[in-house]
């Protein structure tokens, strides 16, 4: 499958197209197909999205899982600071990013 | 250390108000991202893979305690509790949010700092050695001088547009601190036999991709045209770089490609085309700015503190360095915990590091391109007191170039430039080796994520490349690298290994040091003497 993610302009928080809008959690990406790239240049000429790029994913029981590690540490936060991740309480949360 | 006076401060103050303009103008859609980033980047703000992450310029690694508090200031309010000291004696965040940005640069222009020049195609923070006015090996001060090219190069409107960054050292001792020949203008202050004054310039040092080591273009440079003949170095690298090919526009390259011998002879010919324009900074110029590097008023007395706690013993042996002046000392406080994060301070240790400074190092402060702090003036009889404070802080761990001190880049954690994680690399090999790290002496070990070299993987002892191999993390192994007076690049050992795999590797190493190496011989010497050969089977068996 396809994802869609860019940064949050104000914030750069990490974002992934949802089919209807922008989320902080992979989980709630969707799958793209072709469309990405026109999803992700509409979306920016509104601001709602800097950078937007489409990735490749497989789609799990969790949710999309990134194909490069690249964008799974992107998807969670840094694997050296486990607070500061999205799932700070999910001890096997950094285990599933590599 | 260097005040600004009202010129400096104007400059600076109005660089935010710009930058403050710049920021609502792209959050407002007014101008795109392609418009706005090089906006940006020349305030020192990158979009990382998390956020956007702040470079602050620390000029020449120094700082004072209110400078220091603002850092901690900075890191609690608009990051998320901690900076990143970097290994070219800046600080940078990485949690940073576009829309408060400028109200960061405004904070930091209130303590004489600012994030200009931290980025892009232009000439970066000058860097200098750590215990500059401090240090009984040095022939003066290098921080004048460097503090001249900071002004004189900042808001340059030759040196804007640049074909790639440059980088500049000044260094005044024979001991280099600061990898200064890994530089792309490496300067080190020397005297000739008259007494004179003057330095000897290296061009074309650098790291990244194609890692060279500066050669000496010119013997002797009389201080009073420091700035003319810099002048004339960017010009032949700024006329005659290419500009197709990212990978190929430093100097380095430049150099390389003419020889250094027709680079030099390039340089002397623009030089003496410059000269008559006397764009060198007049002496009374400098004289005004080296009156604010004038050493502070020493107490004398000289008592030597009580060893008799085991554990200050070894971090007095290890961590603090001698002083110029009699009952005092340098004082090196080490960021790299057993398994924590090389180069991360907290904010809380940010100000205790600041109050340490003001109570007992004459206020003043340096970051290390080691990522370490030094407090560079410290009274002998305060030693103790001050480790007891580190101690309590988390900040005493006594592996000052020891495996340990691992210099390491933000890596895959952070950068969207990585390929492979540096971090955990790094707190696996400092947690393996901390109980024995004492035998093995100095070994200096550095670690980048990415060709790009940050983490200095070229100029260890032993040097660690995270590449991405069909999507997975893989780490090659170099020996025999070195970024101080006998400045070497180090080798490639063979085939690479996984993230646990280094980790052995480099233990099948130092058990082969340790099996070989001679009297007295730091690990660098006994690679030195039996070279690859000496490892490759242990590596590889």
């Amino acid at each position: 499958m396809n994802i869609l993610t860019g940064n949050d302009l104000p914030t750069g928080d990490v974002i992934w197209w949802t089919g209807a809008g922008w989320s902080r959690h992979v989980a709630d990406a969707v799958d793209v197909g072709t469309t990405g790239e026109t999803t992700g240049a509409a979306e920016e000429a509104l601001r709602r999205v800097n950078n937007p790029y489409v990735i490749e994913a497989t789609d799990t029981a969790d949710g999309p899982r990134p194909a490069h590690i690249k964008d799974r540490v992107r998807a969670l936060g840094p694997t050296v600071r486990p607070d500061l991740t999205l799932k700070p309480d999910d001890a096997a949360a950094i285990a599933q990013v590599i | 250390m260097y005040k600004y006076d009202q010129y400096d401060q104007s400059i600076v103050d109005a660089r935010v108000d710009e930058f403050r303009d710049q920021a609502r103008r792209r959050l407002a859609g007014e101008i795109t991202e392609d418009q706005f980033k090089p906006l940006r980047l020349k305030n020192g703000l990158y979009l990382q893979l998390h956020a956007y992450m702040l470079r602050v310029a620390i000029p020449y690694g120094t700082l004072d305690s209110r400078q220091m508090r603002k850092l901690a200031y900075i890191a609690r309010t608009y990051d998320r509790g901690y900076g990143h000291f970097t290994t070219r004696q800046n600080i940078q965040y990485n949690w940073i949010k576009l829309e408060e940005a400028p109200d960061i640069l405004a904070d930091l222009a209130t303590v004489e700092m600012h994030a200009i020049q931290t980025s892009g195609e232009s000439i970066r923070n000058v860097s200098s050695d750590q215990y500059a006015g401090a240090s009984a090996d040095e022939i003066a001060d290098p921080r004048p001088w460097a503090e001249l090219i900071r002004q004189a190069t900042t808001f340059h409107p030759e040196f804007s547009y640049l074909p790639r960054k440059f980088k500049i050292a000044v260094i005044a001792s024979a001991e280099d601190r600061a990898a200064m020949r890994l530089h792309d203008i490496g300067l080190r202050l020397v005297a000739n036999d008259a007494g004179d004054l003057g330095f000897e310039v290296y061009v074309g040092g650098g790291m990244g991709r194609t890692p060279f080591i500066a050669p000496l273009i010119r013997a002797f440079l009389p201080v009073d045209h420091l700035f003319s003949y810099c002048e004339a170095v960017l010009r032949v690298w700024n006329r005659t770089a290419r500009r197709d090919n990212i990978h190929k526009q430093r100097v380095k390259i430049l150099v390389h490609q003419m020889g250094a011998e027709a680079f030099a002879a390039a340089v002397e010919a623009e030089w003496q085309e410059i000269l008559p324009n006397k764009s060198d900074v007049p002496r009374a110029e400098f004289d005004r700015i080296a009156a604010y590097f004038t050493p502070p008023a020493f107490e004398a007395g000289d008592r030597e503190p009580d060893r008799a706690d085991p554990d200050f013993a070894v971090w007095l042996d290890q961590n603090v360095k001698p002083h110029k002046h009699p009952g005092y000392a340098i004082v090196n406080i080490s960021l790299k915990p057993i398994g924590g994060i090389p180069g991360d301070a907290s904010a809380d240790q940010i100000d205790l590091m600041a109050d340490l400074a003001e109570r007992h190092s004459f206020d003043e402060l340096r970051v290390t391109h080691a990522q370490n702090i030094v407090l560079p003036h410290v009274r002998k009889a305060d030693l103790y007191t001050i480790w007891q404070a580190l101690v309590d802080a988390g900040l005493a761990e006594s592996n000052l170039d020891l495996i340990s001190d691992i210099i390491a880049c933000p890596g895959l954690d952070y950068c969207s430039l990585a390929n492979a994680r540096s971090i955990p690399v790094a707190q696996k090999i400092a947690t393996r080796f901390a109980g024995r790290q004492r035998d093995l002496g100095e070994l200096k070990l550095k670690i980048s994520g990415c060709i790009n070299a940050c983490g200095h993987h070229h100029a260890g002892h032993i040097g660690i490349l995270g590449v991405d191999k069909k999507g997975t993390e893989n780490y090659q192994l170099l020996l025999g690298g070195s970024g101080a007076e006998d400045a070497s690049l180090g080798k490639i050992t063979g085939p690479g290994f996984s993230e646990d795999g280094i980790v052995d590797a480099i233990e099948r190493v130092t058990d082969q040091y340790i099996a070989v190496r001679q009297d007295g011989e730091r690990f660098l010497d006994t690679y030195r003497r039996v070279g690859m050969d000496g490892f490759k089977e242990a590596i590889y068996g």
